[in-house]
């Protein structure tokens, strides 16, 4: 036994020394902006994001984190009535932001949000085509040509219930080849050119950096997503998520989302 | 050439260090014993006469036809081979049968259903199975499989007749059993038959000539006295080992027709096999004196001079081999037509019961 | 160690405590989940549930499919795996990790391989598209396709392994008895590997039709044409969870009454 103890020990130490290092961020002297100079949050955040926001929020997470290097925003991306799913059947969750209100307001029905959500930024819907548009396709019209394979999100998936309000709105019956669950499945398939169009944000466009080629769709017909954002009742992170929320709508936050293409509230 | 029997000149080769090196020649109507121990290349002859296995060198010809000849760029595939085989292991198609096992044969050369089975129900009957027509393999007992087998092989109307060992995957009583059945559908087949065994006592009782074969090649073709008394091997001389004498056994004493013999087991009743070792049998000037039951004054019919070992055959009232040393020869001053007392020892004398035994 | 019985008798003793308690751990596995699924099932609900078309079209989508997949598995698997079995040609080791390779992918990869292959791009389907106008993706015939990708190494693999176990002597005795080569498989080869070929038909049906992540990458998703069950159960999940639990019950329902009903059989054949 008296063999292993210096081990022991000296296993200890190091073990202590490491928990020691993540909480003392400002004895090592390093330069902090004056936002973050008090910051004495720590540990995870876990942020269910919807999965338009994927590459914005990675931006914001690594903002976020730089600003609080005691904390490790963990996002979980996905359909946004997936998220809410989770939060209902009790997953472990900080901050929900969502790509609607419907999703949103079931979340906030059953209790689990923290005061009340805020709208942090919106969207535009936009037609989707491969790069090059090879199928020429010009507008909203298009969309009931049965030679024409289109796809559009799931019904139950924001950008697919507002892309089909928009077609109503154009008056436009449209002959759907395939309903994908999330919108980056979606952009994947007209990204490889297996479908010629679909309806998806202004900022999912965007972030394909070309690969995707956009066509507006006009302002009468658009649908505004509003996207909202609150901290959850049961978060396991009670201090930081505020804290991520707020920087969410900061100006510093709302400068990177519309780097992406979101616009602000 | 036979124009209706079998003419082969098997040379095969087998992994690295086994070649198959021999010559069969059986005409119709004759039984040819291919004698040997494990390993020494009885499956291969079964194999490459069937087909299964082509030759490196050498010729096959059955009824007239070639069916394998290297040289000449002659293969027959297995399937238009008319050679019937019984396998060692019966090899009854476990999902079929008995009667759909029976007519497998016909079926695949495209003879039709009802005929098929027709002629398959004769042979089934022949073979005295009925009853287990349509019973499947794993239900049948040892003896009625081999019958199964036999009767596959038969119904086929094959050119040859080959028995890869058809006894020995069953128990003594059973083999003795089917000794008889085999001998006698051995009899009526009028094709040419290739017997293959590692028991003796099959070869000799089954069998019109014998054929020993160790490590590839035969060592000793012959009838049974030849294998007997003027073994080439050490291995064929083992084989010969045991006179074999078939009697009516009751109460300690077998009859032999021509003879009785003093038995120790008192028990056994009704047809046996007597199996006596050539080296249990003494010889003796004159009437020996002491224990032994057995003995009785007979003569010299044959003797044979092997170096140090000296076999000879006694004749009336039966004949059995005897081996003795040269110094115990020439001590008796032995030779052809010369009497002499032997006496056998009643423990020296083996019993097995013989249940076909009367009807031989 | 005897155990008490009547008079002193011995009776048949009970299996090994600790693998009665390790078995029934294992048991729970698949016990739970499935016990979780009827607790929330909405009893009362379930007729109501159930009554639309969009359960009635992923269903008959799931079965025609899976059959269809189940089919294709057969015809050009078993030749497969009898090759992969009985022939020693070059690359023998690379065919049978590439047979297996759909059981180790996640079927979304499998999925977007198949549109890399298949799709309007892809390396053969766009050749294919522009000379016959035949399109997979998107398509009932494209849900059969990944569905045969994921399920048919079940039953390549499960032939594979019974050939090769066969004992090739009772083939060679058929030959001796006039059998030709078709004849001995159709006769002989086949109905000795059966229970493995029920067996394995099983298993490929039971595959295909839960199959989710290659069928909606490569097929797409839309009712009537690529909804199947597990598709549409999905999709359910986001906006009504008791329909999404609903139509769970009929998937499960289907595939055990199958999967059962057939167990029979296989215990017949042997």
């Amino acid at each position: 036994m008296s063999r292993f103890r210096p081990v022991v020990v000296a296993a200890l130490l190091l073990v202590l020394a490491a928990c020691g290092d993540s909480s003392e961020e400002t004895t090592a002297g390093e330069t902090t902006t004056t936002a973050s100079a008090s910051s004495g949050l720590e540990g995870d955040l876990l942020v269910s994001a919807a999965a338009s926001l994927t590459d914005a929020f990675a931006e914001v997470e690594s903002a976020f984190e730089a600003a609080n290097p005691g904390v490790d925003v963990l996002l979980n991306l996905a359909g946004s009535s997936v998220l809410r799913e989770q939060i209902l059947e009790g997953a472990p969750a900080d901050v929900f932001a969502s790509a609607n209100n419907f999703n949103m307001d079931q979340v906030v029905e059953a209790g689990e949000v923290d005061g009340d959500p805020e709208i942090f930024v919106r969207n535009l819907l936009q037609i989707a085509v491969p790069s090059g548009n090879p199928a020429g396709v010009t507008g909203l019209d298009d969309f009931a040509n049965v030679d024409l394979l289109i796809g559009l999100c799931a019904e139950d998936v924001p950008c697919g219930d507002f892309g089909r309000t928009a077609l109503e709105n154009a008056g436009v019956t449209p002959a759907i080849d395939t309903n994908e669950p999330d919108v980056r499945a979606l952009l994947t398939k007209i990204e490889a050119g297996e479908l010629d169009a679909g309806i998806t944000y202004v900022t999912d466009v965007l972030s394909t950096n070309g690969a995707v080629e956009g066509v507006d769709i006009p302002e009468e017909f658009n649908v505004i997503a509003d996207y909202p954002i609150a901290t959850l009742v049961n978060a396991p992170n009670p201090d930081a998520a505020p804290a991520f929320a707020a920087f969410v709508l900061s100006a510093e936050g709302q400068a990177i989302l519309n780097s992406y293409g979101f616009s602000s509230p | 050439m036979n124009g209706e029997g079998l003419d082969a000149k098997l040379q095969v080769r087998r992994g690295e260090s086994f070649q198959l090196d021999l010559s069969l020649s059986i005409p119709p109507g004759r039984t040819v014993a291919l004698l040997g121990p494990n390993a020494a290349g009885k499956s291969t002859t079964v194999a490459a006469l069937a087909g299964l296995l082509p030759l490196d060198r050498g010729r096959i010809a059955l009824a007239g036809v070639t069916l394998d000849d290297p040289e000449q760029d002659v293969f027959v595939v297995p399937e238009a081979r008319k050679v019937g085989v019984v396998f060692q292991d019966y090899l009854l198609f476990p999902h079929l049968s008995v009667i759909d096992n029976v007519a497998f044969g016909l079926r695949s050369r495209g003879v039709s259903r009802e005929e098929s089975l027709a002629r398959a129900g004769e042979w089934v009957d022949r073979l005295g199975l009925a009853g287990l027509a349509t019973r499947k393999p794993a239900n049948l007992s040892g003896g009625q499989a081999q019958r199964v087998a036999l009767a596959r092989a038969l119904v086929t109307e094959p050119d040859l007749l080959l028995l890869d060992e058809p006894l020995s995957a069953l128990d003594v009583t059973t083999r003795v059993e089917l000794r008889r059945t085999v001998a006698e559908h051995l009899d009526t087949f009028s094709g040419p038959r290739l017997l293959i065994t590692h028991d003796p006592s099959e070869a000799f009782l089954l069998a019109d000539e014998i054929h020993v074969i160790e490590s590839g090649v035969v060592t000793q073709a012959g009838s049974a006295d030849d294998i007997r008394l003027r073994p080439h091997t050490p291995y064929v001389a083992d084989l010969a080992g045991s006179n074999l004498v078939q009697g009516v056994a009751s109460d300690g004493v077998v009859d032999t027709g021509s003879h009785h013999l003093h038995i120790a087991d008192h028990t056994v009743s009704g047809p046996v096999l007597a199996t006596i070792r050539p080296s249990a049998i003494s010889v003796h000037l004159g009437e020996p004196a002491g224990s032994p039951r057995n003995s009785w004054k007979t003569e010299v019919s044959l003797i044979e001079h092997l170096g140090e070992r000296v076999r000879l055959r006694t004749g009336a009232p039966l004949s059995l081999t005897v081996e003795i040393t040269e110094d115990a020869t020439r001590a008796l001053d032995l030779r052809e037509g010369a009497e002499m007392w032997i006496s056998i020892k009643a423990t020296e004398i083996g019993i097995e019961a013989d249940s076909e035994g009367a009807k031989r | 160690m005897t155990t008490q019985g009547l008079g002193g008798r011995r009776r048949r003793r009970r299996p090994p405590a600790v693998l009665i308690i390790l078995g029934v751990l294992g048991l729970a596995v698949f016990v739970v989940p499935f016990l979780g699924l009827l607790a929330r099932t909405p009893w009362t609900d379930l007729p109501a549930l159930l009554s639309g078309d969009v359960v009635a079209d992923a269903l008959r989508l799931s079965l025609v499919t899976s059959l269809a997949a189940t089919a294709i598995a057969a015809v050009v698997g078993v030749p497969l795996a009898w090759l992969m079995a009985r022939v020693e040609f070059p690359g023998r080791a690379l065919v049978q990790g590439l047979v297996t390779l759909p059981l180790v992918l996640p079927p979304v990869v499998g999925g977007a391989a198949l549109l890399f292959a298949l799709g309007r791009r892809g390396l053969i389907g766009e050749p294919l598209n522009q000379a016959t106008g035949l399109l997979l993706p998107f398509s009932t015939w494209g849900v059969v396709v990944a569905n045969t990708f994921v399920a048919m190494p079940f039953l390549v693999i499960t032939v594979e392994g019974a050939l090769r176990n066969l004992d090739r002597r009772y083939e060679g005795a058929a030959a001796t008895l006039g059998a030709g080569r078709w004849t001995v498989l159709r006769r002989v080869t086949l109905p000795m590997i059966r229970p493995s070929l029920i067996a394995g038909l099983v298993l490929t049906w039971a595959r295909a039709f839960g199959e989710f992540g290659a069928t909606i990458t490569f097929a797409g998703n839309l009712q009537g044409r690529t909804q199947t069950l597990p598709l549409a159960v999905f999709v359910a999940l986001e906006s009504d969870r008791d329909v999404a639990v609903a139509i769970s019950l009929v998937m499960v329902v289907v595939s055990l009454a199958v999967l059962v009903a057939l167990r029979e059989r296989w215990w017949k054949v042997l």
